[in-house]
C-alpha cells in the first residue's frame, strides 16, 4: 500500500492507470445501459413521439389560398370553416359564395352562346388557346395549382398555351390555363374535348369589355377569330363586368374591409391564431383582443378541467388511503382476497362501468329509487346526480380509484409496522403516531397516486361525455369535438398542445419533488 | 367525417362506401372528399323505366349523394307522464307548465333551432331567413334558454329511447325509427308526435380517390342495394321510408311483427301534415356558424 | 383465537341490548319511512331488536341456529308485506341484524384488536373497518347492477317491474345467447384476444430490457429518457389517437405497396404497435420499481462465478423481478384489452375489438348484450385472480413457508 502513495498515478492490475481504467469501465457501463434502453426508446420515438409532434404542428400551419381557384379545388369551404373561428359568419360566406360564383359565370356563358353557339364548345376554346409562347404563364399557374392541391405536376398536359392569345386576352388565357391544368391533372380528362368551366366565360367577358381588346380582336385572325368577332359585335348585350357588384350581390360582406383584412391576417404561412383562439382571444387586423363574451369558452373549460381533476384526485386520496392501509396491514391471505375486489372494477371495461354509473345515478336510477322507496326524498324531488359535474366526479373517482390504491399500497407495504408500535410504546397517542411517524413515510405513495390520477383525469374523455351533461365536460371533449365533428384540427391541436404543456409541467414538478422512479403500481 | 378527411389527407382510403346524412354529404362533396356520381348511368332505373335521378327526385341533395332512406327527427313522449292530454304540437317541448319534467334534445343545433323559432312565433316559411341572421340565431338560442335547465343533451340517437324507457324524461327528440322500435318491438309506454318532424335523407357516398377495382365492386353493390325492390325491402325492418318514389307502393309488412309498415313511414300522408324538409344548402352553409354559437351556448 | 370469544362476554343489559336495539330501531325507521310512519317503525324496530338480542344472549342456541332463526323470522315478517321485495329486505335485515347482535354479544368485536386497547380505540378500529367496507362496496357496487341487468328480458338498461318482483318473465338469457352465438360479438372477442397478448409481449419484452438499462447507476440523460418512455401514459388519449392515425395511415400504405402484405395483416400490425406503445409506461414503472430494491451484487456474484450476462439475466435477475414484470404485463394487457379511442382511429373494420364493439353497442343500439359481455369478462377475471391466489398459496405451502 505504501508504495503506491510514493510514485506516479495509481495503476490497476493490468498496469493501466486506474483513472483511465475506471473511465473506460464507466463508459462501457453507460453504453451497455443505452444499448438496453435503445430498442424501446427507438420504438417509442418512432411510433409515438413523432406522430404526436407532427399532429401538434398542425396548430401553427394554415392554408394559403386564392379564393378563385380554391372554389374549384374545393378547399374554400375548409378555409371558411377555419376562419369562422376568428369571425363567425365567414364560413357561410365562403360556402354560399362558392356556390353562387358558378351562377355569375353562367350569365356570361349564356351571352356567348347567343352570340355564337360554337363558343360554348370545347374545340373553339382549345383552338383559340393552343399554341406556343405562353409557357411562362402556364407554368405560373401550374405552380399555384400544385401549391394548392399538393398534387404532383405531370409532365404531359396535352396542352400548351398560345402566347399570342395570352397577350390578346390576358384574363381569359389565365382562367383557361387554370381550367386546363385542373382538367388535365386533377380530372385526368382530355382538354381539347371538354368545355371550360363557367369562370372562363366571365374572364373572357372581362377582356372583351376593354375597348382596346375589342379593337385588337377585330385585327385578330387566328383560330376562333370569327366567334370572338361575333361576340364583340354583340357587346352591347353583354352583362356588365362589374364583378364587385356581383360579389356584393352574393353577400355584402365581400365588400367590407373586415373580411379582406381577416384573410390577410391569416394569409401567412404560420399563425398564432389557433393558440389565441384556444385561450379565448382573437387576432384581428388591429391586433390581439379578447373574444366577445358569448364566444368565450376555452379558458373556462381549462379551469373546470383542472378544478374537477383536483377534486377527483383528492377524493381518490380520501377513499384510497384507508383501503391501502388496510391492505398493507392485513395478513397476506386476507389482503390478497381484498385485492381482488380492488382489481375487479379495474378489469371491467371502462364503458361498462360508466354505463353502470348511469344506471345508478340517473333520476329514475337505482340510488334515487332506493331513496324514494325509503322515503328520504320525495318522488318529485329526486336528486340530480348525473349529467352534471357531480356525475362526472363520482364516476371518475370510482374509475381512477385503483390507480390511487395500487401505488399507495406498494409504498405502505414497505413501511415496517414496528415503527408505529415503537412510537406508541414511547408514549405517542394513536393519532400522533400515525400523523408524525406513519403518514410522512406514506407521502411518496400519495404523490405517485395523485400524479397518476390527476394526469389520467385531465385527459379523460369518454366518461365525462356519457355522464357529464353540459357542465361536467372536460377540455378533452372539446378536442374530440373539433377533431371529429367540426374538423377544425388546427384548433384541436392548439388545445391539445396547451393541455400537454400543463401535463408536462406537472410531470416535471413531480419528477423534481418526488422523482418518477418512486411511482409504483402494486406488486 | 373526420376519419374520411384524415384518410384523404393521408392518401389511405380504407373505406369503400360511407353511410352519411344528407347535410354531411354536401359538406363532403364541397370538400372534394366524396366522389361525384352520375346517378342515371350508375344506378338502376325504376322497373317502369323511370331514370334513377327522376325516381329519387329531390332526395338527391348533392352530386355525390346516393340516397337510400327517408327518416325524420321527431319527438317521443312517455304516455304515463303526460296525463290525459298527450302533446299534439311540437311546442309542447317548450311548455314546461303543461308537461313538467326533463326533455332530451340533440347536442347539435339541427332541428332544435328550427323548433325553437317555430314556437317563438316565426312563420314556418320564414324560419330559414331568420336563422340566416345573427339576431335570428340568438333568438332561437334565447327560446332554448327557457328550457335549458330541463334538457338532457344526447349525442347518440339510442339515448332518447333508453331515457324514455327509464322514465327519466317526459319527452325527447330522436329518429322516428328508434321510436317505432321502442313502441312496436319493445312495447314501451311511449307515444310519438309527427308534428313538425324534420325530414332528412340518409344514403351513401363513395370516397373520392378509390382505386379502379374497388370502385367497380362498390358500384356493383350500390346498383343492387339501391334498386327499387331492395329499398322497399329494408322498410320491413325499421320504419324508414325508401328514398325512391317507385319503392313506396312495394313497402310491405314488418319482418317479425307482421304489421303493415306504410302507416309508420314519415312520408305517409297522415304523418306528413306538418313537415320540415331539412334545408341542406342552408345547413351546409351555416352549420359552422350556428354550431359554434350553439356549443358556446351549451357550455355556459 | 377461540379463547377470547369464550372468555369475554360484554355486559348484556348496558351494552349488547341497547346497541342491538339501536340498530334494529334504525332499520325500523327506514322500513317505517317507506310506509310513511318512520317513528312507529323506529320504536317497533327497537323493541324487536332488544327481544332478538335477549333471545340470542340467553337461549342455548349455537351461532348458525340463532342466525338462521332470526333470518327466517324477519323473512316471514317481510312476506306479510306481500311482495318479493319485502321478503328479500326481511332476509337481508335479518342477516345483518343477527350477525351484528352475535358479534356484539360474544365479544367478537374485540377479536382483531390487542387486549390492551381501550373501548375508544376498539370503537375506532371497528369504525375504520366499517369505512373500509363501505369503500370496497363503492368499488364493487357498480358491477352489481351490471350483472343483474344482463339477465334483463328487455332490450333496455332498465329494471323492469317484473325484474324487481323477481318474476321469471322479467329475466332471460337472450343477451348471453346473443353474445356467444353472433359473429358481431365473437369476431371482436377473437380480435381482442389476438391483439392484446401480442401487444403485451412487445411492451413487456422491450420495457423490461429498458427498465434494466434505466436502473443502472450511470445513465446519461436519464430524466429525459424516462420522460419520453412515460409519455404515452400522460399524453391525452385523443391526441395520441389522431397523431398515430396520421402516422400509421401512410406507413400502412407503404408497407402494403412495398412489402406486398395484405391489408388485413397490416391493419393488425398497426393496432398492435399502437397498443404496445400505450402499454410501455406501465411496464417501465412497475419494473423499475421492482429493480429499485434489486441487489446488484447478485449479478456481480453470478458474473464472478462465470455466468455470462444472458445466463445471469435469465437465471438470477429475472426470477427476482418477475413479480414486477408480471404486474406490468397485466397492466399492459388490460390497457390494450380495454382501449377504445386509439383503435377507433387506427384500426379498420377488420380489427374491430371488443371495447370497440361495446362502444358501438352503447352509442348506436343501447343493448344489454354489452352487459352480458362484461359479466362474462368479470367472471373470467374473478376465476383468473382466484386461481393465481390459490396457486400462490399452494406454492407457499409446498415451499414450507408459513402463510404470510
Amino acid at each position: 500500500m505504501s508504495e503506491t502513495t510514493q510514485s506516479g498515478p495509481m495503476l490497476s492490475a493490468d498496469g493501466v492507470p486506474l483513472k483511465t481504467s475506471l473511465a473506460r469501465a464507466l463508459r462501457r457501463q453507460k453504453i451497455r445501459a443505452l444499448l438496453l434502453i435503445s430498442p424501446l426508446l427507438a420504438f417509442v420515438l418512432i411510433t409515438f413521439i413523432i406522430p404526436i409532434a407532427s399532429m401538434l404542428f398542425r396548430s401553427v400551419g394554415v392554408l394559403y389560398l386564392d379564393m378563385y381557384r380554391a372554389v374549384e379545388a374545393k378547399a374554400h369551404t375548409r378555409l371558411g370553416s377555419r376562419l369562422n373561428y376568428e369571425q363567425s359568419g365567414i364560413s357561410s360566406l365562403f360556402r354560399t359564395s362558392g356556390r353562387k360564383l358558378e351562377d355569375v359565370g353562367e350569365d356570361f356563358e349564356d351571352f356567348f352562346k347567343d352570340a355564337d353557339s360554337g363558343m360554348v364548345k370545347g374545340p373553339f376554346w382549345h383552338g383559340l388557346m393552343q399554341g406556343e409562347g405562353g409557357e411562362d404563364l402556364l407554368n405560373d399557374r401550374l405552380g399555384l395549382l400544385t401549391d394548392l392541391t399538393s398534387l404532383e405536376a405531370s409532365s404531359d398536359l396535352g396542352f400548351t398555351l398560345s402566347g399570342e392569345t395570352a397577350a390578346l386576352l390576358p384574363w381569359a388565357a389565365r382562367a383557361y390555363a387554370d381550367w386546363a391544368l385542373f382538367t388535365a391533372i386533377v380530372d385526368e380528362d382530355d382538354v381539347s374535348k371538354k368545355k371550360p368551366w363557367a369562370g372562363v366565360y366571365a374572364a373572357l367577358a372581362l377582356d372583351l369589355a376593354d375597348p382596346a381588346t375589342q379593337s385588337a380582336v377585330a385585327a385578330y385572325s387566328g383560330s376562333g377569330a370569327a366567334e370572338l368577332q361575333a361576340a364583340v359585335a354583340n357587346i352591347a348585350d353583354m352583362p356588365a363586368t362589374e364583378f364587385r357588384a356581383y360579389f356584393e350581390d352574393i353577400d355584402d360582406k365581400w365588400v367590407s374591409g373586415e373580411t379582406w383584412a381577416l384573410l390577410k391576417v391569416f394569409g401567412s404561412q404560420y399563425t398564432s391564431g389557433y393558440f389565441l383562439n384556444a385561450v379565448d382571444m382573437k387576432l384581428t387586423p388591429d391586433g390581439i383582443e379578447q373574444r366577445p363574451d358569448n364566444e368565450r369558452l376555452y379558458l373556462k373549460l381549462f379551469n373546470r378541467t383542472l378544478i374537477m381533476s383536483m377534486i377527483i384526485t383528492v377524493s381518490c386520496i380520501l377513499l384510497g388511503y384507508p383501503v391501502a392501509w388496510l391492505l398493507a396491514n392485513l395478513p397476506m391471505r386476507s389482503a390478497n382476497v381484498l385485492m381482488i375486489l380492488v382489481l375487479l372494477p379495474f378489469w371491467t371495461s371502462l364503458l361498462v362501468r360508466t354505463s353502470a354509473w348511469k344506471v345508478l345515478l340517473q333520476q329514475q336510477g337505482v340510488i334515487n329509487d332506493i331513496f324514494v322507496w325509503l322515503g328520504f326524498v320525495a318522488d318529485d324531488a329526486r336528486l340530480v346526480m348525473m349529467n352534471n359535474s357531480t356525475g362526472t366526479i363520482i364516476a371518475m373517482t370510482h374509475i381512477l380509484l385503483p390507480f390511487m390504491i395500487l401505488p399507495l399500497y406498494s409504498v405502505m407495504k414497505t413501511i415496517p409496522p414496528s415503527y408505529l408500535r415503537a412510537a406508541k410504546s414511547l408514549g405517542a397517542t394513536n393519532w400522533t403516531a400515525f400523523w408524525r411517524v406513519y403518514f410522512p413515510q406514506s407521502v411518496p405513495g400519495i404523490g405517485a397516486g395523485s400524479i397518476l390520477v390527476f394526469i389520467l383525469a385531465i385527459g379523460y374523455y369518454i366518461t365525462p361525455e356519457i355522464v357529464g351533461g353540459t357542465d361536467g365536460v372536460f377540455i378533452s371533449n372539446r378536442i374530440a369535438y373539433h377533431i371529429s365533428s367540426s374538423l377544425n384540427w388546427g384548433l384541436a391541436a392548439a388545445l391539445g398542445t396547451i393541455l400537454l404543456a400543463v401535463v408536462m409541467l406537472l410531470y416535471w414538478l413531480y419528477d423534481r419533488i418526488v422523482g418518477i422512479d418512486n411511482v409504483k403500481l402494486g406488486g | 367525417m373526420a376519419k374520411l378527411r384524415a384518410m384523404n389527407e393521408a392518401g389511405n382510403i380504407t373505406w369503400d362506401l360511407v353511410d352519411v346524412e344528407g347535410a354531411d354529404s354536401i359538406r363532403l362533396c364541397d370538400e372534394g372528399l366524396a366522389m361525384e356520381i352520375d346517378h342515371d348511368s350508375m344506378l338502376a332505373a325504376a322497373p317502369d323505366g323511370t331514370s334513377a335521378s327522376d325516381d329519387f327526385g329531390d332526395s338527391i341533395v348533392s352530386d355525390c349523394f346516393i340516397p337510400q332512406i327517408v327518416f325524420s327527427t321527431t319527438v317521443g313522449y312517455r304516455l304515463d307522464m303526460v296525463g290525459d292530454t298527450p302533446p299534439t304540437s311540437i311546442c309542447s317541448l317548450f311548455d314546461l307548465d303543461a308537461y313538467p319534467g326533463k326533455r332530451a334534445l340533440n347536442k347539435r343545433p339541427l332541428a332544435n333551432v328550427e323548433w325553437a323559432l317555430l314556437c317563438d312565433g316565426v312563420p314556418k316559411d320564414e324560419i330559414y331567413d331568420v336563422l340566416a341572421t345573427s339576431e335570428g340565431q340568438d333568438r332561437a338560442l334565447a327560446k332554448l334558454d327557457t328550457i335549458k335547465d330541463s334538457v338532457i343533451w344526447w349525442s347518440a340517437a339510442a339515448e332518447t329511447p333508453q331515457l324514455l324507457a327509464d322514465g327519466e324524461i317526459v319527452m325527447g327528440s330522436t329518429y322516428n325509427g328508434r321510436l317505432f322500435s321502442a313502441i312496436a318491438e319493445q312495447n314501451q309506454p311511449i307515444g310519438m308526435l309527427w308534428d313538425a318532424q324534420m325530414l332528412d335523407f340518409d344514403g351513401w357516398i363513395v370516397p373520392a380517390g378509390l382505386p379502379e377495382d374497388r370502385l367497380a365492386r362498390v358500384m356493383d353493390f350500390l346498383n343492387f342495394a339501391t334498386d327499387t325492390q331492395r329499398l322497399a325491402d329494408q322498410a320491413a325492418y325499421i320504419s324508414y321510408g325508401p328514398a325512391r318514389a317507385s319503392s313506396a307502393p312495394l313497402v310491405g309488412n314488418h319482418a317479425e311483427l307482421g304489421i303493415p309498415m306504410a302507416p309508420h313511414m314519415p312520408t305517409d300522408p297522415a304523418n306528413a301534415q306538418n313537415v320540415f324538409v331539412t334545408q341542406y344548402e342552408f345547413w351546409a352553409d351555416y352549420r359552422d356558424d350556428i354550431d359554434a354559437k350553439f356549443q358556446a351556448w351549451l357550455a355556459k | 383465537m377461540a379463547s377470547t370469544t369464550q372468555e369475554f362476554r360484554p355486559p348484556f343489559a348496558t351494552f349488547t341490548a341497547p346497541l342491538s336495539a339501536l340498530l334494529a330501531a334504525l332499520f325500523g325507521f327506514v322500513v317505517g319511512n317507506a310506509y310513511g310512519e318512520p317513528w312507529i317503525g323506529f320504536v317497533m324496530g327497537g323493541v324487536l331488536g332488544a327481544i332478538i338480542a335477549f333471545a340470542i344472549d340467553k337461549l342455548p342456541f349455537g351461532r348458525t341456529q340463532s342466525r338462521l332463526g332470526t333470518i327466517v323470522i324477519l323473512g316471514l315478517a317481510g312476506l306479510m308485506t306481500g311482495s318479493a321485495g319485502g321478503v328479500v329486505s326481511g332476509v337481508l335485515i335479518g342477516a345483518v341484524l343477527s350477525w351484528f347482535i352475535y358479534w356484539l354479544d360474544r365479544g367478537e368485536y374485540r377479536k382483531n384488536v390487542p387486549l390492551y386497547y381501550t373501548a375508544g380505540q376498539t370503537l375506532w378500529h371497528n369504525a375504520f373497518m366499517l369505512i373500509c367496507g363501505l369503500i370496497f362496496f363503492f368499488l364493487i357496487a357498480p358491477l352489481l347492477p351490471v350483472m343483474w341487468l344482463s339477465f334483463n328480458a328487455q332490450d333496455f338498461f332498465t329494471f323492469t317491474p317484473e325484474m324487481l318482483n323477481f318474476e321469471a318473465a322479467g329475466y332471460s338469457l337472450k343477451h348471453y345467447r346473443n353474445f356467444l352465438t353472433t359473429e358481431e360479438w365473437m369476431i371482436p372477442l377473437k380480435n381482442s384476444l389476438i391483439i392484446a397478448p401480442i401487444a403485451t409481449v412487445i411492451s413487456v419484452s422491450l420495457g423490461t430490457l429498458a427498465a434494466i438499462g434505466l436502473s443502472q447507476s450511470h445513465v446519461p440523460a436519464r430524466r429525459a429518457i424516462m420522460a419520453i418512455l412515460i409519455s404515452p401514459m400522460i399524453v391525452p388519449l385523443i391526441i395520441s389517437a389522431t397523431g398515430m392515425f396520421f402516422f400509421y395511415a401512410p406507413l400502412g400504405n407503404w408497407i402494403e405497396l412495398n412489402l406486398g402484405l395484405s391489408q388485413t395483416f397490416v391493419g393488425y400490425v398497426k393496432v398492435i404497435l399502437a397498443h404496445a406503445v400505450l402499454g410501455v409506461p406501465f411496464v417501465i414503472i412497475t419494473v423499475t420499481a421492482t429493480l429499485v430494491g434489486f441487489d446488484n451484487s447478485l449479478t456481480r456474484a453470478a458474473a464472478n462465478m462465470g455466468a455470462n450476462p444472458v445466463t445471469t439475466f435469465f437465471r438470477v435477475q429475472m426470477p427476482l423481478i418477475l413479480p414486477g414484470v408480471i404486474s406490468g404485463g397485466l397492466f399492459a394487457f388490460i390497457t390494450s384489452f380495454d382501449e377504445v379511442v386509439v383503435v377507433l382511429f387506427v384500426g379498420s373494420a377488420r380489427q374491430q375489438t371488443l371495447p370497440w364493439q361495446m362502444f358501438t353497442g352503447l352509442r348506436e343500439q343501447i343493448s344489454p348484450t354489452i352487459l352480458a359481455a362484461a359479466t362474462i369478462l368479470v367472471v373470467i377475471s374473478i376465476m383468473l385472480l382466484t386461481t393465481v391466489e390459490l396457486l400462490r398459496r399452494r406454492s407457499e405451502r409446498l415451499r414450507g413457508m408459513s402463510p404470510g
